[in-house]
């Protein structure tokens, strides 16, 4: 076990309320983001993580330090997370509530590359344009990104917040969702690619409204 | 230009983004992945619009949900007095 782990657990066992609450207080958001991308309604999510934190109050005595604490919490999380997704999408209609995985189609839109035919077969066929620096850190943009990540795969999505947002290692990533190296990488570029796509569009349009 | 077979293609080098930033590419990928750049501005424009994308989606705020801390610590004072007695 971790050092700073073992001394957390420890206090927890003891019933430390302030070490629990900070505990309560770090992870929540990060739990929210993750359930909200498995059940349809943040209502819902706000539940799973309801139910995950009293897992995670029962099963601490049984916790053996074999990953991190905080990849243990949020294995508990997901796993409830899915299990009522999955309730939830047998007593609604699928398609409304969950968008099925895309998780294999290309970066970017294979039009934007030249044919067999062109000058260079798989070049840009035309070159992307430069984002304008100056609208690059307008709250709008961010909005526009937190969207665009809200619109993803739920497994891309969880994959982006925990490398990209939570700064969490590849290796982290895997064992908290419980997925393999080759497909974390796959989701995470599939995440960021989209992301990106969505963004040129964005200030595509920014710069023909100017 | 000189463009034999072995290159990497724009199309190509688009997939290769993430394992580029994180080191992962074989050597002889990666330094046919850096010959593309140094003649292809417009790939340059990309890798350039994906470290951008990585930044902002950093920036992202993390929504904040409290949970209903009064249950919580029920079940914690709970399990504490669980321990205590058993």
């Amino acid at each position: 076990m971790l050092h700073t782990d073992f001394e957390l657990v420890t206090r927890l066992r003891g019933g430390d309320e302030h070490a629990f609450m900070a505990l309560v207080d770090r992870y929540s958001g990060l739990m929210f983001r993750l359930a909200r991308s498995h059940v349809p309604s943040a209502a819902v999510a706000e539940e799973v993580v309801q139910e995950a934190w009293l897992g995670v109050v029962a099963g601490l005595d049984g916790f053996e330090g074999r990953s991190s604490l905080k990849t243990w919490i949020l294995r508990i999380l997901t796993n409830r997370a899915k299990t009522r997704g999955e309730r939830e999408r047998r007593t609604i209609p699928f398609s409304c509530v969950y968008p099925v995985d895309e998780d294999d189609g290309p970066a970017v839109d294979p039009d934007r590359f030249q044919g067999p035919d062109g000058r260079y077969p798989g070049g840009w066929a035309s070159f992307p344009e430069t984002w304008p620096e100056e609208r690059l850190l307008a709250s709008e943009t961010i909005g526009c990104v937190r969207d665009a990540i809200r619109a993803l795969p739920a497994r891309q999505q969880d994959v982006i917040v925990l490398r990209d947002v939570e700064g969490w290692s590849s290796e982290e990533v895997c064992a908290a969702l419980d997925i393999s190296e080759g497909n974390q990488r796959v989701l995470l570029h599939r995440a960021r690619s989209r992301v990106r796509d969505v963004l040129e569009g964005y200030f595509e349009m920014a710069t023909v409204a100017a | 230009m000189n463009r034999p077979g072995a290159e990497i293609t724009c199309r190509e080098l688009v997939e290769l983004v993430s394992d580029y930033f994180e080191g992962r590419l074989p050597d002889p990928v990666r330094i046919r992945f850096d010959d593309h750049l140094a003649l292809c501005p417009g790939c340059v424009t990309y890798l350039q619009q994906m470290r951008t994308t990585m930044t902002l989606v950093s920036r992202v705020e993390v929504l904040e949900r409290r949970p209903e801390v009064a249950a919580l610590l029920d079940a914690f004072r709970g399990f504490g007095a669980g321990l205590s007695s058993g």
